[in-house]
C-alpha cells in the first residue's frame, strides 16, 4: 500500500470517526447531564436524514434542508422533554429504556406514514459536488472532505461551549452534583430541556450531514445507535472528550480492520472495546 | 382397520364402520373426477409474502402478478376457481414457521406461494416438507431450497443464487477482464452469489484478486472502495440489493472508480434501484433472468396488462408472481381442476413449458426454473438487454435427492 492510499484510508477512518462523534456526543451529554439513557437517539439520526431529504426534494436546496431539519428536530426535542423525558429524570434505567424504546417504534411508524419506506438519495450542495483527483484511479469526493471540516468545527464548538461558556459551566456543575446546582439557584429544568433538545439536534445533524454520502433508508439509525453506545462506553460514560477519543479510535479500527483483516473486521471494534474496558473499566476518560 | 377375531369392538359396530368407510370411498370416487362438483369449492391459495417492511414493494408486485394472471383466465385455472388467503411475513425468519403453520393448519390452504426473503423461505420449505403442502417460491434464491431441501411438491418460479451469477464469469472473461475483485455483504445470499460467480470466472480462466466483504446490512463502503483502487483490478463484481445497492453504486462513482474500473454485478445491483442511483448507474453490466426491454409477445402482453391494472411498470418480481400462477394453471389443467389428484398435477407442473415474459421457462427435477440468463446494461435509466449470457441455464441442484 503506497503512501497516498494509506493517507486516504486514514482520512476515511477519521471522517467515519468524526460522524460517530457527532452522534455519540449527544448521547453521552444527555446521559451525563440528565442521567437519561436514550435509545431513541439513533431514530433521530434517521429522522434528521428523512427530514433533510423531504425538504431538499421540495426546495432543491441543501442549505434550507439543513436549517429546516435541524430546527424541526430541536423543537421535537423540546417537546419530548416537556412531555416525557422530564418525568424520567431520576427514574431507574429500565423505565428510561422502555420509554425510549417505545419512542423508537413511534418515530419509525410516523416516519413510515410521513415519508414511506423507500430509499432516497440527497444531492450535496452543488458547490461541494465533484471529486478531487488523488491518483490516476482514485479520487476523493469533495463532500466527504467538507464533512470532515464541518465535524471538526462542530466538535470545537461543543468543547468551547462546555469548557469556556457560562452555560457550559452550569452543565458541568449539574453533571457533577445536580442537587447542589439546583440549590444554588440554577434553573436546572431549563438546562435539562436545552441539553436534551441539543443532543437530539446533534443526532439529527449527523443524519442530515451524512445523507448525501449514505443515502436515506429506514433503519439507518439502528446500527448507528449501537456504534455510538460503543463509543460512549469506550470513552467513559458522560465524557464528551472521551467520546471524541473513542469515536476516532473506533473509526480508525473499523476502517483499517476492513482493509487489512476483512474476515474479523465485524468483531474488531468489540475486541477493542473489551480490551479498553479490561484496562480501564470505566472507559478511557470515565470517572471511577 | 383391525380385523382380528379377538378385537374388543363388537361386530355390529365394526361392520358399521366398515360400511361407512366404504360408502365414503364410494362417494368420493364418484365426486372427485367431476369438475362441475369440484368447482363448488375453490382452490385455496395462501400468499405468504412481505406486505410491509423493506421488501413490501416486491411482495405487492408478486401478489399483483399472480392475481393478474388468474383474472385474465376469468378467475379460475383449469376450470377451478381460485381463492386467496394473505399473510404478511414481514421478512421475519423468526415468525416464518408460525405464519406458515397458520396457512397450512388453520386456513387449510391447498397451496402456498411465498416468499422474498431467503431465511423466511427456508422455514417455509421445512414446514412444506413436514406437512406435505405444495409450495411455489416466487423470489427467494437460496440454493438449498432447490438443492438438499428439494421435494416433488416444492417449486420455484424465480432463480437460484447460483443460476443468476455463474454465467457472468464467462461473460466478464470474454470481455477481457482477467483480474477481478469481488465485493458483497457477508451473509448467505451474498456468499452464494459470489461463489457462483467465482466458479464461472475461474473456470473460464480468470483470477480473483481479492474477496471483499462487510457485515450485512452495513453501508459504509468507503474503506473498501479505496482498497479496490489500491488493488487496481480489471473489473469488480458486486452483489448488493436495495438501499445498499443504491449507496454502493453512488460511492463507487464518487470515488472515480466508475471511469477506470468497470463495475459488474448480479441484477439486483440495479433492479428497482435505478431512480435513486441516477446517472451513477450508467454502464453497469449485470446478469439476471429478465431485462426491462425483452422483446417477446408474452412480455409485451404482460407489461401492457400489468400497467393497465396497477398503473405501474411491471418488473421481474411481478413476472415471478405471474409465472407462479401460470405454473399452477399447468397442474390444474392436467387434472381438469382436480387438486386431489395432486401427484398428477405436480408431475404436470414439473413437466411444464411456459412462455414466460422472461422467455422460455421449464423446470428441472428439483423444481428450479431452467431459463435464460440475460446480460443487461444500464442505459437511460433502464436495464436494457445486451445479450443472452446463458441459454436455458439449469441449476445443478447439488444435494437434491429427487429423481428426475
Amino acid at each position: 500500500m503506497d503512501a497516498i492510499t494509506f493517507a486516504v484510508q486514514l482520512l476515511n477512518g477519521v471522517q467515519y470517526g468524526l460522524v460517530l462523534f457527532l452522534v455519540a456526543s449527544g448521547l453521552t451529554l444527555v446521559f451525563g447531564i440528565l442521567g437519561v439513557i436514550n435509545l431513541a437517539h439513533g431514530a433521530f439520526y434517521m429522522l434528521g436524514a428523512y427530514l433533510a431529504w423531504a425538504i431538499a426534494s421540495q426546495t432543491g436546496s441543501f442549505t434550507l434542508a439543513l436549517i429546516g431539519a435541524l430546527a424541526i428536530s430541536f423543537l421535537m426535542g423540546i417537546l419530548l422533554e416537556e412531555i416525557f423525558v422530564k418525568r424520567m429524570i431520576g427514574r431507574d434505567h429500565l423505565a428510561q429504556v422502555l420509554l425510549s424504546f417505545g419512542l423508537i417504534l413511534v418515530i419509525d411508524e410516523l416516519r413510515q406514514i410521513a415519508f414511506g419506506k423507500d430509499v432516497h438519495a440527497v444531492a450535496p450542495p452543488s458547490w461541494l459536488a465533484g471529486s478531487i483527483q488523488l491518483t490516476d484511479v482514485l479520487s476523493y469526493p469533495v463532500y466527504r472532505l467538507a464533512l470532515c471540516v464541518a465535524c471538526l468545527g462542530l466538535a470545537a464548538a461543543i468543547f468551547y461551549v462546555i469548557q469556556k461558556t457560562r452555560l457550559g459551566m452550569v452543565i458541568r456543575a449539574g453533571a457533577e452534583n445536580r442537587d447542589m446546582t439546583r440549590a444554588l439557584g440554577v434553573p436546572f429544568d431549563l438546562v435539562n430541556r436545552y441539553v436534551f433538545a441539543g443532543g437530539i439536534a446533534l443526532a439529527a445533524l449527523a443524519g442530515i450531514l451524512v445523507a448525501p454520502i449514505s443515502t436515506v433508508f429506514p433503519g439507518m439509525g439502528d446500527g448507528m445507535l449501537i456504534l455510538s453506545f460503543v463509543v460512549v462506553v469506550l470513552g467513559g460514560i458522560g465524557s464528551v472528550p472521551g467520546a471524541a477519543i473513542g469515536a476516532l479510535l473506533l473509526g480508525l479500527t473499523d476502517t483499517f480492520g476492513k482493509v487489512f483483516f476483512p474476515q474479523v473486521s465485524s468483531i474488531l471494534i468489540y475486541v477493542l472495546m473489551a480490551g479498553v474496558l479490561l484496562w480501564r473499566p470505566n472507559g478511557l476518560l470515565g470517572k471511577a | 382397520m383391525p380385523t382380528s377375531i379377538s378385537s374388543p369392538i363388537p361386530t355390529s359396530r365394526r361392520s358399521f364402520l366398515l360400511g361407512a368407510a366404504a360408502l365414503g370411498t364410494g362417494v368420493s370416487a364418484i365426486r372427485f373426477p367431476t369438475p362441475a362438483i369440484a368447482q363448488a369449492a375453490p382452490l385455496k391459495v395462501g400468499f405468504m409474502l412481505p406486505y410491509s417492511g423493506t421488501f413490501a414493494k416486491l411482495g405487492k408486485f408478486i401478489d399483483d402478478g399472480f392475481r393478474l394472471y388468474v383474472e385474465r383466465q376469468g378467475g379460475s385455472l383449469g376450470g377451478r376457481r381460485i381463492e386467496f388467503v394473505q399473510v404478511d411475513d414481514e421478512s421475519k425468519p423468526e415468525s416464518a414457521t408460525d405464519n406458515m403453520n397458520r396457512l397450512v393448519g388453520r386456513e387449510k390452504v391447498d397451496l402456498v406461494v411465498g416468499t422474498v426473503h431467503s431465511g423466511v423461505a427456508m422455514a417455509m420449505v421445512k414446514v412444506a416438507r413436514d406437512s406435505n403442502t405444495p409450495l411455489i417460491i416466487p423470489n427467494a434464491g437460496v440454493n438449498e431450497a432447490t438443492g438438499p431441501m428439494c421435494a416433488p411438491h416444492i417449486f420455484r418460479t424465480s432463480f437460484s443464487n447460483w443460476q443468476v451469477c455463474q454465467p457472468m464469469g464467462k461473460v466478464m472473461f470474454d470481455e477481457g477482464r482477467r483480474r477481478v475483485v469481488t465485493i458483497t455483504w457477508r451473509y448467505a445470499a451474498g456468499t452464494q452469489m459470489i461463489d457462483a460467480f467465482k466458479e464461472g470466472f475461474t473456470k473460464a480462466g480468470g483470477t480473483i484478486v481479492e474477496d471483499l466483504a462487510l457485515p450485512f446490512p452495513e453501508v459504509e463502503f468507503q474503506a473498501l472502495i479505496t482498497r479496490i483502487a489500491t488493488l487496481r483490478p480489471d473489473a469488480v463484481f458486486a452483489f448488493f440489493a436495495g438501499g445498499g445497492a443504491v449507496k454502493f453504486v453512488k460511492d463507487y462513482a464518487a470515488a472515480g472508480l466508475g471511469r477506470t474500473v468497470p463495475l459488474y454485478g448480479a441484477g439486483f445491483l440495479t433492479d428497482g434501484t435505478l431512480p435513486a442511483q441516477g446517472a451513477d448507474a450508467n454502464g453497469i453490466r449485470t446478469t439476471l433472468h429478465y431485462a426491462d426491454d425483452l422483446d417477446n409477445p408474452a412480455n409485451r402482453a404482460f407489461l401492457e396488462a400489468f400497467k393497465a391494472k396497477t398503473g405501474q411498470d411491471g418488473d421481474i418480481y411481478a413476472v415471478q408472481g405471474w409465472d407462479a400462477a401460470a405454473l399452477l394453471a399447468e397442474g390444474l389443467k392436467a387434472t381438469g381442476g382436480d387438486w386431489s389428484a395432486r401427484s398428477q398435477a405436480l408431475a404436470a407442473m414439473r413437466a411444464a413449458r411456459i412462455e414466460s415474459p422472461r422467455g422460455p421457462l421449464s423446470f428441472n427435477r428439483a423444481g428450479n426454473p431452467v431459463q435464460n440468463v440475460y446480460l443487461r446494461e444500464v442505459r437511460n435509466g433502464r436495464n436494457e438487454m445486451v445479450s443472452i449470457a446463458g441459454q436455458a441455464v439449469d441449476d445443478p441442484a447439488r444435494g437434491c435427492r429427487v429423481a428426475s
